[in-house]
């Protein structure tokens, strides 16, 4: 079912070529949405449906849109996809999607959504082209998981809301780092993955 | 090179195809939707007034639904403050000039009273709740249910570390004059004699705690005949 390139479209954005720390895209939202696990998995499980959805219908109309004007209608697909993921998060994850507030919205700007359209979508068929964008939005949604899960244990002891870090330990003098909450918890956290990962994947700068 | 034509007529039916599948999804999902935000409302009116879900009892949309209802009664003010009789809540149209009190009773006993309030902000309306106490003259609390303002700076109103300071504030001086709460720039000196009415800013968002202020107490001044008849013990009638 899977040979080896469509393998390569599904696995790659995974390590090699990680969206988030290897081509360093789509940080702000990265930065926002960490707090908290569950509105981290929301918003993966968001980009998810949104990039292979996206992926996919730019593939098959890719022989059909004239060329002029391929950016502005690849962004009337997105922004289309996220307000239809927007509203359907309004009906039945309310709370969440409040949490969430502009940045599922932000999905539309997302550099990695028009990116894959843009850069492999329109070349390739839509079956790679579906790995491609469920490749490329796992790799950011794990990131976005790690990131969201060292920022929520240092920051609240809890994960997924679910105290972890017991009382005993509290009583012991421990403290939660207040500035995993806020943003340059999310920096801090970031740059720590993107160096373990360039290591890990044996990256070199020229 | 296409044609400009087929150029027009494709971006046409793109975005005709879209908008159609969008239109299609807001009517689906809108009932759901407005269950939602009317529960939503509902929760914040009942945070306002010091109830809180916990673990135990975590709320629902039916839970949310049966404390309202076992412990929330609500009646209407006409323009001038005075009591409308036999109305509801449920009853107020949009855009007509009457106001709704939400009235939380405890075992037979007043314990505060929510009103709406909204205005603007920096960048968009705020929506929220202000619950003040049996004496009407204390915050109990604010909460806010729908804003546009940036996160992590305006958007900071509907943090509790916000929100809770209010409570406990007096809106009303010594002299019995309609005063206000102020969120002020820094943190408040408690030493302060006005400290009484007065709550830590939010650094950052100079403009969105300027407007609540402003729009705070407008709202107040309107239920303020409703509030001089509850100080003068005359009760909600």
């Amino acid at each position: 079912m899977l040979n080896k390139k469509s393998k390569a479209a599904l696995t790659d954005p995974l390590m090699n070529n990680n969206p988030i720390t290897l081509q360093v895209l789509g940080i702000c939202s990265a930065l926002a949405v960490t707090v908290k696990m569950d509105t981290a998995v929301v918003m993966t499980l968001a980009v998810i449906a949104v990039m292979s959805v996206s992926n996919t219908v730019i593939a098959l109309l890719r022989n059909l849109i004239p060329s002029k004007v391929r950016i502005i209608v690849q962004l009337a697909v997105i922004a289309s996809l996220v307000i239809l993921t927007d509203q359907v998060l309004k009906a039945f994850m309310y709370d969440i999607s409040k949490q969430l507030s502009v940045f599922v919205g932000l999905i539309i700007t997302n550099c990695i959504v028009m990116g894959r359209a843009e850069a492999f979508a329109m070349q390739n068929g839509p079956w790679r082209s579906l790995l491609d964008g469920f490749g490329n939005a796992l790799g950011y949604g794990m990131i976005l998981i790690a990131v969201a899960f060292f920022r929520e244990l240092l920051g609240s002891g809890t994960l997924f809301g679910i105290q972890v870090i017991p009382d005993a330990l509290y009583a012991a003098g421990y403290e939660n780092m207040g500035i995993m909450v806020l943003s340059p918890g999310a920096f801090i956290i970031l740059g720590l993955i993107v160096w373990v990962q360039r290591i890990a994947a044996k990256i070199e700068e020229d | 090179m296409r044609s400009n034509s087929y150029t027009l007529g494709f971006t046409a039916s793109v975005t005709i195809v879209l908008g159609f599948l969008l239109s299609l999804a807001a009517s689906a999902l809108e009932e759901q939707q407005d269950l939602n935000i009317q529960i939503d409302k509902k929760k914040n009116i009942l945070r306002s007034l010091d109830f809180a879900s916990s673990e135990e009892s975590p709320w629902t949309p039916e839970t949310v639904q049966t404390i309202f209802d076992d412990y929330i009664s609500s009646i209407v003010l006409d323009p001038t403050g005075a009591v409308v009789p036999n109305t509801t809540a449920d009853d107020i149209q949009d855009g007509a000039e009457f106001h709704p009190v939400f009235i939380k009773t405890m075992n037979g006993v007043v314990d505060g009273y929510a009103i709406p309030i909204s205005g603007k902000g920096l960048w968009s309306t705020l929506y929220g709740y202000f619950a003040v106490e049996a004496d009407g003259a204390t915050a109990k609390g604010i909460t806010f249910y729908k804003h546009g303002e940036t996160p992590g700076l305006g958007g900071e109103v509907d943090k509790p570390w916000f929100q809770n300071n209010y409570k406990g504030k007096r809106f009303i001086d010594k002299d019995g004059n309609l005063i206000g709460i102020q969120s002020i720039k820094g943190t408040v000196d408690s030493g302060d004699d006005e400290a009484y009415h007065k709550v830590d800013g939010i650094s950052g968002a100079t403009m969105t705690t300027k407007g609540l202020n402003q729009f705070l107490l407008d709202d107040l001044k309107i239920y303020e005949p409703f509030f001089q008849r509850i100080r003068a013990g005359e009760g909600a009638e």
